[in-house]
């Protein structure tokens, strides 16, 4: 079987996966890192959101073969040593951005990235669109785009009336 | 999945030999398509060759031509200020196509070889008159798209850049399936100084298309009402639960109308 050797959260791993092995199953069932959900399996619906090498990619259509070298990150290494959340993660606490939860760890993973890649500031047109490729079948998205508009110049450390529309 | 073996080839010669010397072997691009259909089992590859290897990630400009290598993401070409700058119909295209996560994987390349009928890539390709080059050939627009999911390429060829004539205007225009943003009709339209190229994706029988009355109309008066009256046959067009084929005909001439004034 394949060797794959990987950095998650900053800790180097090398395990043995079958070809076939997709990185969400790596994450999960062999490097038990279950914060990374599967939703749709069909790489719709974003729960499974990771970064890969800065990259925010659905984990669901990634084989682990091929993150040989690369460094993610899950929702798990976001938050400090000593607990404190990353400013998305206080965001989405803050505006109550969740109910089940089970689309929260993509979702924050997806809008950490919109946020990172937009230093120019964000629409609230823009930040849906961006959150595109995460479905939430709770909340309706008002409070996550709030979240994330929040977010933004904690991310960025500007003021806020830089992301207002 | 079935399960397959796994090659990451660091130069074109090995991709090559892998996928020529074992007939059930696949590439793999950005794997957009192509993973969901291995979790499907439509498909049993005994092996996956992987494209990332072969430093076919870039954009450059070459004269009158935009070049673009076909592992570039779609992305990296909607962020490029080369493309923005020389095709920006182009770079609007790659920025409406899936997700942002889509973006970041799939590849032009991939797109242009999977050939779906509702892909957006296909009818820039032909619009503007591309050259797609292989490890093996050059083939032109109007002779590599076959037909729903065929091409020209060979068992085992690989696409490694798409040569872009730069129009004097163009622009593209989608009507996107609400659930799944894949075009229900897309329009691309490009001016050159010879004439005008209108090409239509996600509403052929067999997939991507010229439009020739529109084209002809368009060179004569490059206006949207240059397009009155100048109809579609639903014979040819798709017809399913999202829109029936006469609905798909009328939104080719709104599309390609839109097109015309935005451009």
């Amino acid at each position: 079987m394949p060797q794959v050797s990987l950095t998650v959260n900053g800790k180097a791993f090398s395990v043995e996966v079958e070809a076939r092995t997709l990185l969400v199953e790596l994450l999960r069932d062999k490097l038990h890192f279950t914060g990374t959900h599967i939703g749709c399996d069909t790489s719709q619906c974003g729960a499974c959101c990771v970064k890969v090498d800065g990259m925010s990619v659905k984990s669901c259509t990634f084989l682990a073969v091929q993150a040989e070298g690369a460094e993610v990150t899950t929702i798990e290494g976001l938050a400090a040593a000593d607990g404190t959340l990353h400013p998305m993660q206080e965001m989405f606490r803050e505006h109550h951005a969740l109910q089940c939860g089970y689309c929260t760890p993509g979702m924050v993973m997806s809008a950490i990235d919109l946020v990172e890649t937009h230093p120019d500031g964000l629409t609230e047109t823009q930040i849906r669109e961006g959150l595109d490729g995460n479905l939430c079948r709770c909340t309706g998205y008002h409070n996550i785009v709030k979240a994330v508009a929040a977010a933004w110049p904690l991310m960025h450390d500007k003021p806020a009336a830089i992301a207002a529309e | 999945m079935y399960d397959f073996t796994y090659a990451k080839p660091a130069t074109l010669a090995d991709a090559a030999n892998a996928l020529t010397s074992d007939v059930e072997a696949k590439a793999l691009a950005g794997g957009m398509t192509f993973i969901p259909v291995l979790k499907q089992r439509l498909n049993k590859p005994s092996a996956v060759v992987d494209l990332h290897g072969l430093g076919l990630a870039y954009i450059k400009l070459d004269g009158q031509n935009l070049v673009i290598g076909a592992m570039t993401t779609h992305g990296a070409v909607n962020a490029s200020a080369d493309v923005q700058k020389s095709i920006p119909a182009l770079a609007a295209l790659a920025g409406q196509i899936g997700d942002r996560q889509v973006r970041y994987r799939g590849t032009l390349g991939g797109s242009l070889a999977n050939n779906d009928p509702a892909a957006c890539y296909p009818s820039a390709a032909l619009a503007l008159n591309a050259t797609i080059k292989t490890d093996k050939r050059t083939i032109a627009a109007d002779d590599f798209f076959q037909g729903m999911f065929t091409t020209a390429l060979e068992p085992g060829e690989l696409i490694t850049e798409v040569h872009f004539p730069i129009p004097e205007r163009a622009c593209y225009m989608k009507f996107p399936n609400p659930a799944s943003r894949y075009p229900m009709v897309g329009v691309f339209v490009a001016k050159f100084p010879t004439g005008v190229r209108v090409a239509v994706t996600g509403a052929g029988q067999n997939g991507v298309f010229r439009h020739t009355a529109f084209e002809a109309a368009l060179t004569k008066s490059y206006t949207p009402d240059a397009l009155n009256g100048i109809t579609t046959d639903p014979e040819t067009l798709n017809g399913d639960i999202h829109a029936s084929a006469p609905y798909r005909a009328h939104l080719i001439t709104v599309m390609a109308k839109r097109a015309v004034a935005a451009s």
